[in-house]
């Protein structure tokens, strides 16, 4: 009588069923014969309804699974050209060359990479306050409000993230900021060449910051829900021994939720490796690596959202191998954080 | 000694609260700094002809974002259409029968990737599956485009929204022999309209200022136009283009459209939290 495995574990089902023979067996109810099949036929309506409804269901989550695995196999369709004219060495290839149909990853894979870690270095300790601000010092009635507010800047489009970069960030930036840090960091030893060169407000370092502030307010969510699942026993036996709250968000709290929080900030990662808009309009476009982070660069998705309009043939190829490693990229990124955050919710019983 | 461990046990403290204090400052001082420059640059630009006349040609006068507006409310609307049944039905899927399935695991896995996927790498997707073979940019495409982002999102929401509905409302159904697919979508579904109604909500509310797979797949269209097989004006692309313009008054436009798509998100966002905020209180 199952229509297939994974109805039988549900005891409900049982449920339905037993009662559905127990009416039909029962020879009180079941004076006639007429009512006997009335009734059977209901049932079996039922359970052929019962039986349509999964499996539409079924298709429908199935949809989402197929678009996924067909996403990888069309891109890489589109991509092969051209990895099968420069092979796996694409990936590490410093050249950009349009003209002479010379290309390679590595430029835009360091823009990628460099202005997400940027991103990452200076958005998790900011996060990072503002969730313990969030769960430990705010008072409640405020709690709500400040919260919205974070989150509502999660919700600002990308694209006004990308003006706001361009039109107001970046001349501030050059008039400032640049200055700033070259007079600063950049004499330091080391790390000095990072903080050299031109200073005219875009590049990778305004690329960074701006993507910093975008993905905050989703590192800062994900922190603020895993440091609430603290029990609060354990935060009062702390308070209680005597903890001061910062010994206790640091020593009770952090060593609690690590894999929740490491997981949040895996989550942003993930948004500042795909980001498109807001890279686009401050990195400066160019296809080139240069030691200063003041230089104009290039990341995976500002490549793309630029070049596409004109390329075709092998161009096109390459901008979808470009597409592929980047969606590779952020796929192992989100992958490894989704684990970790389930991980941590299933150790603490939320999750089953 | 004592009274030394103890004032510096304070003074961290201290500094610790300082420095979360400072970020809080920040991240605020961030939302409103971005808010006041769009709004001041965006009202500026705000006019009659912004909602009557169409995106106007390089280098002529005035115009207005007409088909642009009209454009975004068509490809939005469209697949909040496409993507709502499929999310819905797929989260009543995961919810019903998703304990012991190993699809609904894998499929709950994979709308998670998708959630925080680079949209993009989705404009590519949909560019090769369609664009590519019937040769031309299309509002259909960026749909099925704007689609496919929109799903995760309510997905997911359904799928939590229907795990908050008490048990015993379930139980109490199936106990009185209804079969599931009525005790799905009359029951568990109806307890948690609200909630599903917050997914569909934000969903609309992220597509709305998605620009990057719009690029590949409705493009832009400088004229007003209805017609969904070719390719369609909307207000991201348009900004994307006007804003990075040497023109002034597109880049005037520009900021008018970037107040309009932050205002819709940020009320569709607002509009979301009310909803969940009643499902809760009830």
């Amino acid at each position: 009588m199952n229509t297939s495995p994974a109805d039988s574990g549900i005891l409900a089902d049982k449920h339905q069923l037993n009662f559905s023979k127990e009416q039909i067996m029962d020879p009180s109810t079941a004076d006639s014969g007429m009512l006997d099949q009335r009734r059977l036929d209901i049932v079996r309506k039922q359970r052929f309804q019962d039986f349509i409804f999964h499996k539409l269901t079924l298709s429908f989550s199935l949809i989402v699974l197929v678009s996924l695995i067909g996403l990888l196999v069309s891109l890489a369709m589109v991509a092969w050209p051209t990895f099968n004219k420069f092979g796996i060495e694409f990936i590490w290839r410093v050249e950009w060359d349009i003209i002479n149909e010379e290309f390679g990853a590595a430029i835009a894979i360091f823009g990628t990479l460099a202005s997400a870690t940027i991103a990452i270095l200076i958005a998790m300790p900011l996060s990072f306050g503002i969730a313990l601000f969030l769960t430990e010092t705010c008072p409640t009635w405020l709690r709500r409000p400040l919260g919205t507010a974070i989150e509502l800047l999660a919700a600002v489009p990308s694209i006004i993230y990308g003006m706001f970069g361009l039109f107001i960030f970046a001349p501030l930036f050059a008039q400032y900021g640049q200055p700033a840090l070259q007079s600063t960091l950049g004499q330091m030893p080391l790390i000095g060449p990072l903080f050299g060169g031109a200073m005219n407000g875009i590049g990778i370092l305004a690329a960074g910051l701006i993507l910093a502030f975008m993905i905050l307010p989703f590192i800062a969510a994900v922190m603020r829900d895993v440091f609430e699942i603290v029990p609060s026993i354990l935060r009062e036996s702390a308070y209680g021994v005597g903890c001061t709250t910062w010994e206790v968000v640091r020593h009770i709290v952090l060593p609690y939720t690590q894999q929740g929080v490491i997981g949040g900030v895996m989550l942003g990662l993930g948004r500042a490796l795909g980001e498109t808009m807001a890279v686009t309009f401050v990195i400066g476009n160019s296809q080139r690596i240069s030691a200063s982070l003041f230089s104009p660069g290039s990341s995976i998705a500002s490549t793309l959202a630029n070049e596409f309009g004109e390329a075709a043939d092998f161009h096109l190829s390459t901008l979808f191998a470009l597409g592929l490693l980047l969606f590779v990229i952020t796929f192992v990124v989100l992958a490894f954080a989704k684990i970790l955050i389930i991980r941590t919710e299933r150790a603490k019983g939320l999750r089953t | 000694m004592d009274q030394n461990l103890y004032r510096r046990r304070v003074f961290i403290n201290r500094i610790g609260i300082t420095l979360s204090m400072l970020a809080m400052a920040m991240g605020l001082f961030v939302l409103l700094w971005i808010l006041s420059v769009l709004f001041i640059n965006g009202f500026k630009a705000l006019d009659f002809n912004m909602f009557f006349q169409s995106t106007p040609a390089p280098g002529t006068e005035g115009g207005g974002l007409a088909n642009a507006i009209v454009g975004s409310l068509m490809l939005v609307g469209l697949s909040t259409l496409v993507s709502t049944p499929i999310g819905i039905l797929a989260g009543v899927y995961l919810a019903e029968y998703g304990d012991t399935s190993w699809t609904a695991e894998i499929t709950r896995f994979m709308t998670d990737i998708m959630l925080s996927a680079p949209s993009i790498v989705l404009g590519l997707f949909v560019y090769a599956i369609l664009v590519a073979q019937v040769q031309h940019f299309s509002g259909w495409a960026g749909t099925i485009a704007l689609s496919l982002i929109a799903i995760p999102v309510v997905l997911r929401t359904t799928e939590n929204m229907l795990r908050l509905v008490p048990g015993s409302l379930r139980e109490a159904a199936f106990a009185l022999g209804a079969p599931r697919w009525k005790v799905a979508t009359m029951v568990t579904l109806r307890a948690a309209k609200s909630g599903v109604v917050t997914g569909v909500l934000l969903a609309l509310a992220r597509i709305s200022g998605e620009t990057a797979p719009l690029l590949f797949t409705a493009l832009n269209n400088q004229f007003f136009s209805l017609n969904m097989n070719g390719p369609m004006s909307n207000l991201p692309v348009v900004i994307f283009q006007f804003a990075l313009s040497p023109y002034d008054n597109w880049v005037r436009l520009a900021w008018g459209g970037a107040l309009l798509i932050t205002l819709t998100v940020l009320v569709l966002n607002v509009l979301a939290r009310v909803f969940f905020r009643e499902k809760i209180t009830s």
